[in-house]
């Protein structure tokens, strides 16, 4: 038996599912940041005001 | 507020790039250091992931368990938060041990899935944790929603010994454990095996600290949405 594809196919998808959670979980991160600093702008302006 | 978003970049790093080369090392052992075995040949390569995400899922939801428990007697948001990681990474697993079963079964034993306690327990295991997030989306307060999912995640937690024990207590299609026993995978086999199970872990444990560290920035940012509303609506005169 060999089975090449079956290997590479199950490697494949390991590596492809843990770096498409990787890239979102990263992405939601960011975009967290983001918001944070907005509103931490937001309510600095506030504060000054 | 203390500046809770900055997080330990150099630390993340680091652990990053240790995780990336334990990584690279289980998989050079497992194409490239390990023996073709004897009556599965090639295909035998898929064990070394399979069966590593098998059990770094358990570990994942024990870390879910400690979570839940802990949330329950201490009444934190962070334990909270530990356990939601965890359902998600955790969730990860068992789905890549779930799809690569399959692509290993059906040349070996010339079926796609069986029925049998290991699959199905496993199976149901991922329903019972794919329920929780959503049930975690259905209730709006924080403390109400860490609470029942807690309840819940408890509950779910149950399916955990009978995902492992299964192959012991039923006859199973899928096989007993061959790892320490004699006749079983060769020392070399063995080595892969265990350093690939080390480098998931490593992998499970970044990926949980990544998560967590979204749950404390959403939690942030839920507090300064709440300041902001207040002061919209004259409360800081």
């Amino acid at each position: 038996m060999n089975h090449f594809g079956s290997v590479v196919a199950a490697y494949m998808f390991i590596w492809g599912i843990l770096m498409v959670y990787q890239f979102t979980v990263s992405r939601r991160v960011s975009n967290l940041r983001d918001e944070v600093e907005r509103l931490k702008e937001t309510l600095g302006r506030g504060k000054s005001n | 507020m203390a500046d809770e978003t900055k997080s330990n970049p150099i630390g993340q790093v680091l652990a990053s790039v240790i995780v990336a080369a334990m990584v690279g090392i289980a998989i050079y052992g497992a194409f490239l250091w390990a023996p073709n075995e004897k009556t599965m040949g090639f295909l035998q390569r898929i064990f070394y992931f399979h069966a590593a995400s098998g059990e770094v899922m358990i570990l994942a939801f024990c870390v879910v368990f400690i979570g839940n428990v802990g949330y329950l007697i201490r009444r934190k948001p962070q334990w909270d938060w530990l356990a939601t990681s965890g359902v998600e990474v955790g969730l990860m697993f068992n789905t890549i041990s779930l799809v690569t079963g399959p692509i290993w079964a059906k040349p070996a034993w010339g079926i796609w899935w069986d029925w049998d306690a290991r699959l199905t327990s496993t199976f149901v295991l991922w329903v019972l944790y794919v329920s929780y997030l959503l049930l975690r989306r259905l209730i709006e307060n924080p403390e109400r929603r860490a609470v029942i999912s807690s309840v819940f995640g408890i509950f779910a937690f149950l399916d955990v010994p009978l995902v492992y024990f299964s192959i012991w207590w039923w006859r199973t299609q899928h096989p007993p454990p061959l790892i320490f026993k004699s006749g079983g995978l060769s020392p070399q086999m063995l080595q892969v095996f265990l350093f690939s199970m080390a480098a998931l872990s490593a992998l499970m444990i970044l990926m949980v600290w990544q998560r967590y560290e979204l749950e404390s920035l959403r939690h942030i940012v839920e507090e300064l949405q709440v300041e902001s509303e207040y002061r919209n609506q004259g409360g800081a005169k």
